[in-house]
């Protein structure tokens, strides 16, 4: 009956058997197909590219066209409004309560001039005009900024017109000039609207093995077959690492068909319009994959952890809702405090990978120490946290689940 | 053959298990009976690796539990208490799952995969999925999965619990034969007709102790009972968590 001893190596394909069976189980799974091949990958991708195609366009007609601004008291500065005028405004009647229409959306911004801007203006006093608008209102923005311009540099003009009636040089009101010489490349000037797109990749990571990984530990244990599975002459390890590499098979094939639409979609973005240039191709993605590597592992040892340590299903996926908030703070991080990147920095898991990838879109490509230094901080953190949930795969109360 | 000497287990101050001793034999069914609650379930896993007692002894085939898990692992086909089968697989690959985890190469797997599926009688649900599965049939396959490995002990938690008569009846008889084969099965039960009908040895359990480890005749001898649920009534002191 006991044949086995004449079998002594046997037990080495225990590894292969796990994740065969779990990639074969979860490829007859519709809602883990789902997620990790459909909605995962494309939806950020699309959505993506529609909201920068958007925004880029928008921006772009603002400045093109003719903006209507109701104007009250035009009547009182003739001159000024021909200056508007010639600035690409086209004033409106005035409005009866303009604080109440801009609240009310009605006009993004209305000019005021006062009854007293004749006399002033005769006088050579300084006259106000007043500008309404609502600057919690992000389409205002670009408008207030326009006709802000246009007036003062009416003003400058009159000012300097002034001066040299009195026999003055214009220079003498001026003495300090800022003249702007931006460095911004088209590339890095991209790299401001591709700050989010780090955390889009991490959270497709994210999402492609989530499934997984709750139904691989929590999921088994509540529909009760991790004790028999336990029972089996196979150390748990070695099933952790099966069920490991199944959960990073899954979210590498979400990463890469997010990457393959990526490189497709992006033709889409107008960045040619606002002169950035934008490098989404093969290469990039290659990079991005290999760049992500070490996090694909790190990430779905830390939801098999999350999930071995939940008491059921629905605790799981709950705590990993939660964790997916954590691969977003370093792009907040680098909003709020725009540093210089160190090296140092490139070692930090997900940290790394989003100064890596801003390299990549600026076209400078990852430098080696960067590049080294981003794949072993990150491999480290992997290795650590795989140990962890080896440790706590090996606890009794893992296989129990009543 | 099965060793357990003074087996002790505690979950914080709860003392599930208390000092079980028993041997269980090749070629014999012992059965371990207790009320709910009494430890059958914790003494199994200990048995079959999945806890670590905190004290005491187990032996498989001579080899002892603490130092070589998986020999002892390889040693045991067991049917736990908790049996959820993959429900995304059907009923063969099921099997052939834990064949592959249990280390048998290919033709052995084939050749031990279709001999189960022929003694336990399911050819007709093998391909399909077990999703949906009667309990009967989920049983089955549990059981053709633990014994693919053709291991010398079987250990079953409660087989019967569930199960109607037509497969309680089918359950023990593929058991008769499992010791006809001359291998040792231990099984646990709440269920004194079960017990009395099958078991060449009854271990009875009570609060985590033994009470009692007899054949069934000599228990009624040892109660002076001739009837046999008085006799586990009289040896566990109460009918409470007990079915005839």
């Amino acid at each position: 009956m006991n044949k086995m001893e004449t079998h002594p190596l046997r037990r080495s394909r225990a590894f292969l058997t796990v994740f065969l069976k779990e990639v074969r189980e979860n490829l007859r799974d519709r809602r883990t197909l789902i997620s990790a091949f459909l909605t995962g990958p494309l939806l950020t991708p699309l959505l993506f590219t529609m909201l920068i195609s958007f925004t880029v366009n928008r921006e772009l007609d603002k400045a093109e066209q003719p903006l209507k601004v109701p104007v009250i008291g035009a009547q009182y500065a003739p001159n000024l409004v021909g200056a508007l005028k010639a600035g690409g405004v086209l004033p409106q009647p005035a409005l009866a309560n303009p604080e109440q229409a801009v609240r009310d959306q009605q006009a993004d911004l209305v000019l005021r001039i006062s009854a007293g801007y004749p006399k002033a203006w005769r006088k050579g006093e300084p006259v106000q005009v007043e500008l309404i608008y609502d600057s919690s209102q992000r389409d205002s923005g670009t408008s207030v900024d326009r006709v802000t311009k246009l007036v003062e540099n009416y003003s400058r003009q009159q000012g300097a017109m002034r001066l040299v009636a009195r026999g003055l040089s214009p220079a003498l009101a001026s003495p300090v000039m800022v003249a702007k010489r931006d460095q911004a490349t088209a590339q890095s000037r991209a790299v401001l609207m591709f700050n989010m797109l780090p955390y889009l990749f991490v959270l497709t990571i994210f999402i492609g093995g989530m499934y997984l990984a709750i139904d691989l530990t929590a999921g088994e244990r509540e529909r009760q077959s991790l004790e028999p599975l336990f029972a089996n002459p196979v150390p748990r390890w070695k099933v952790f690492l099966g069920k490991l590499a199944a959960i990073c098979a899954f979210s590498t094939a979400s990463l890469v068909i997010c990457l393959v639409a990526f490189s497709v979609v992006g033709r889409f973005i107008p960045t040619d319009k606002l002169g950035m240039e934008v490098h989404l191709g093969p290469s990039f993605a290659l990079h991005v994959l290999l760049l992500q590597l070490p996090l694909i592992v790190l990430l779905g040892a830390l939801q098999s952890l999350v999930a071995a340590f939940a008491k059921s299903y629905r605790e799981a996926q709950t705590y990993l809702s939660l964790l997916m908030m954590v691969p977003i703070l370093p792009s907040i991080f680098l909003m709020v405090m725009p540093i210089k990147p160190q090296h140092w920095m490139y070692a930090v898991p997900l940290l790394g990978q989003h100064l890596g990838i801003l390299d990549l879109v600026r076209g400078e490509g990852v430098g080696a120490i960067p590049l080294a230094l981003c794949l072993a901080g990150t491999s480290l953190a992997a290795l650590i946290a795989a140990l962890v949930t080896m440790q706590l795969y090996r606890s009794e109360r893992l296989a129990i689940s009543g | 053959m099965i060793e357990v000497k003074d087996l002790h287990k505690a979950f914080g101050a709860v003392k599930a298990v208390d000092g079980v001793s028993f041997t269980a034999r090749d070629g014999e069914i012992t059965g371990l009976l207790g009320p709910n609650g009494a430890g059958k379930t914790t003494t199994l896993r200990m048995l079959y690796t999945l806890m670590k007692p905190d004290r005491g002894q187990v032996l498989v085939d001579g080899v002892d539990a603490a130092t070589d898990a998986l020999t002892v692992r390889r040693h045991l086909g067991v049917l736990p208490d908790a049996r959820g089968l993959y429900k995304r697989l059907t009923a063969r690959e099921n099997i052939d799952y834990f064949a592959h985890l249990q280390g048998l190469p290919d033709d052995e797997v084939r050749s031990r995969r279709e001999a189960l599926i022929e003694a336990l009688d399911m050819a007709d649900i093998a391909d399909r999925r077990t999703e949906g599965f009667s309990q009967g049939q989920r049983v089955k396959t549990a059981i053709a999965r633990a014994l693919v490995h053709d291991p010398r002990n079987v250990i079953l938690d409660e087989p019967t619990n569930g199960l109607d008569v037509m497969a309680t009846r089918a359950l023990r008889q593929f058991m008769l034969k499992l010791k006809a084969e001359g291998r040792c099965v231990l099984f646990s039960s709440h269920i004194m007709q079960e017990v009395a009908a099958l078991c060449d040895r009854i271990v009875v359990i009570a609060h985590g102790r033994v009470v009692a480890d007899e054949t069934p005749d000599a228990l009624r001898a040892q109660t002076g009972e001739a009837n046999l649920e008085e006799a586990f009534v009289k040896l566990i002191g109460t009918d409470e968590g007990l079915a005839a």
